[in-house]
């Protein structure tokens, strides 16, 4: 049995995909370098024949993971998320998404919790360009637990996947488990004062807001919503509807990510007050993961302070 | 397929020639230059050297082929056509709302299709992942990716290039339409290629060179890449752009144009 919870995000997904490996001669894995640093490396030693070391080109192998996918191969794709969204998008759009090919991109060192490595090694638009894809599924699992299912889920289910993965060791969420469901925002907590909505590492942030609210008496539900393509337009919808204000945060641009998929629910079905947290049209710059987090407002007291100013706009029946 | 002589292929490649004609004169828009340039080599393909079954397109052992140059569909398509995939009717449904053959080949569209192409340089890439697929399966079907001269420009070509010496994959042929021309002019004035044989030999490739419109030529040459052991092959086939069509010849004009009623007349004449 392995111990997951110890690990960071792509240490666990280097782990479970040999382990899906043994079980599935059909998954391969592609990899463009980094198999050190993605964790593929565990794939790699185990079942050399099936891993595919593509050097440092990943329009190429976004090309050679569609055509083993043509041919009946389940292709598991892995670089930096900067890459894996910017360095091949054309490829991905022409020979993945367009045809609809078994290919499941799992980019790690997503987002600005990469930290030290700088703006270039920062993948904040990532979310948006997958997202506009059609034919993909868009997930961002909250921590090492729900990788596993995320990364098993998308092992089972035909069609194209981008996988966004951290860096650094986050906090586990899922500590009695996980019942990752494709499309499913997760309900971790209740409330019926707001709600605050979150993917990736600023799901236990929201958890971490949540808990201080509730001091003041403030009852929030909080959603992990890790799945951010196909959306769960009912559970937004819901949570406009149970709560009437929403609070949505995430390690990416404002632009394009979950505050956008999130504004576009509401506006169409339940318009209710809401405050995005995010990136707000900029670089970031090199330091620390916390410190990056901080100033960029997407730390825990960033969220409580969003919360109580949309509870201020909130329209009392 | 049919045991075909060489005076046969020539014919059926006059015949798919017509097709591409009044193809991309009922569409209106499209390219003949690059279909026409390509049209002997894909003849050989599809009626002499290639495993397939057109009443079984997804059959797992046949031999695969990318159209890397996507700009090309019309010839491919009048191929399919001719061997059965679809009927012939289809051909002048080209580009037309609510057709299966669209400007530039879908796969998901049309039968016999295996790779949707039409950004240049990535069909090389895709070759290589079926190329793969085959030595896993251990399948013996061969891969052929069909590359433009002025597509060699982009640089994952040469990622691809790259990529199938270092696995020693014996199983992929590219072929090089090398029609010298390309959208905005010569080759050799928009981005000069050479020594674009060198440079094929220098990433490890067993490269071949033929005239791209000498059946003989052509069919001895797919033969012999896929006899090698090793490594790839790739032949690079002289062509004419516009090839058959004396006004089309060589004129980049007719790169991305469609003939007008009469240039069609004219067309179809002088490919009787």
């Amino acid at each position: 049995m392995i111990d997951f919870a110890e690990m960071t995000s792509r240490e666990a997904y280097g782990r479970i995909l040999t382990e899906l490996g043994k079980e599935n001669p059909d998954i391969v894995v592609l990899d463009a370098d980094l198999s050190r640093s993605t964790m593929t490396k565990y794939f790699a030693r185990q079942f050399p024949g099936r891993f595919f070391e593509c050097g440092i080109a990943e329009q190429n192998m976004i090309g050679i993971a569609a055509g083993l996918a043509h041919c009946g191969k389940i292709s598991f794709v892995s670089t930096f998320a900067v890459f894996a969204a910017g360095r091949c998008f054309d490829q991905v759009r022409m020979c993945v998404a367009q045809p609809g090919a078994d290919v499941k991109i799992v980019a790690t060192h997503g987002g600005i919790t990469v930290g030290e490595d700088g703006s270039s090694h920062q993948a904040i638009e990532d979310l948006a360009l997958y997202c506009s894809l059609p034919n993909f599924s868009v997930i961002v699992p909250a921590d090492a637990i729900e990788t596993v299912e995320v990364i098993k889920s998308a092992a089972l289910t035909s069609g194209p996947f981008y996988i966004r993965l951290g860096r650094s060791k986050t906090p586990v969420i899922y500590t009695n488990g996980c019942t990752f469901k494709l499309g499913k925002a997760d309900k971790l907590k209740d409330g019926s004062d707001a709600t605050i909505i979150a993917t990736g590492v600023m799901v236990a942030k929201a958890l971490e807001a949540a808990s201080n609210l509730e001091k003041s008496g403030i009852r929030c539900r909080v959603l992990n919503m890790s799945t951010l393509k196909p959306a769960d337009q009912q559970a937004i919808i819901a949570a406009a509807a149970d709560t009437g204000a929403i609070v949505t945060a995430e390690e990416h641009l404002l632009h394009g990510g979950l505050g956008s998929i999130v504004a576009q629910v509401l506006v169409a079905h339940r318009p209710v007050p809401v405050a995005s947290l995010g990136i707000n049209d900029m670089y970031c710059r090199s330091g620390k993961p916390d410190e990056l987090l901080e100033m960029h407002g997407l730390t825990s007291r960033d969220i409580e302070l969003a919360v109580r100013d949309v509870l201020t706009r909130k329209t009392h029946v | 397929m049919a045991n075909y002589s060489i005076s046969d292929l020539e014919i059926i490649a006059r015949k798919l020639r017509r097709h591409v004609i009044t193809m991309i004169s009922t569409a209106g828009s499209g390219h003949p230059g690059g279909s026409l340039s390509a049209a002997d080599i894909i003849t050989v393909l599809y009626f002499k050297m290639m495993k397939h079954d057109p009443r079984d397109p997804k059959w797992p052992d046949r031999d695969r082929f990318v159209l890397s140059k996507g700009h090309a569909a019309p010839i491919l398509y009048a191929t399919l056509a001719e061997c059965g995939y679809f009927p012939l009717e289809w051909l002048t449904t080209l580009r037309k709302a609510g057709t299966c053959l669209q400007g530039h080949t879908d796969s998901n569209l049309t039968p016999g299709v295996d790779a949707s192409t039409g950004s240049l340089g990535q069909g090389l890439s895709v070759g290589i992942g079926m190329a793969l697929a085959a030595r896993l399966d251990e399948k013996d079907y061969h891969t052929y990716v069909l590359l433009g001269d002025g597509e060699c420009d982009e640089g994952q070509v040469w990622e691809a290039a790259m990529f199938a010496p270092n696995y020693k994959l014996d199983n992929l042929t590219a072929i090089v339409d090398f029609n010298k021309i390309q959208l905005d002019g010569f080759t050799r004035d928009i981005m000069n290629l050479e020594p674009f044989i060198d440079k094929w030999r220098a990433f490890n490739w067993e490269v071949l060179e033929i005239d791209g419109h000498d059946i003989k030529q052509t069919i001895d040459a797919i033969g012999k890449a896929r006899s090698i052991r090793g490594k790839p092959a790739v032949i690079i086939a002289h062509t004419i752009k516009g090839k058959g069509v004396s006004f089309m010849e060589n004129n980049v004009d007719f790169h991305g144009k469609a003939p007008n009623k009469s240039e069609t007349e004219i067309a179809l004449k002088e490919l009787s």
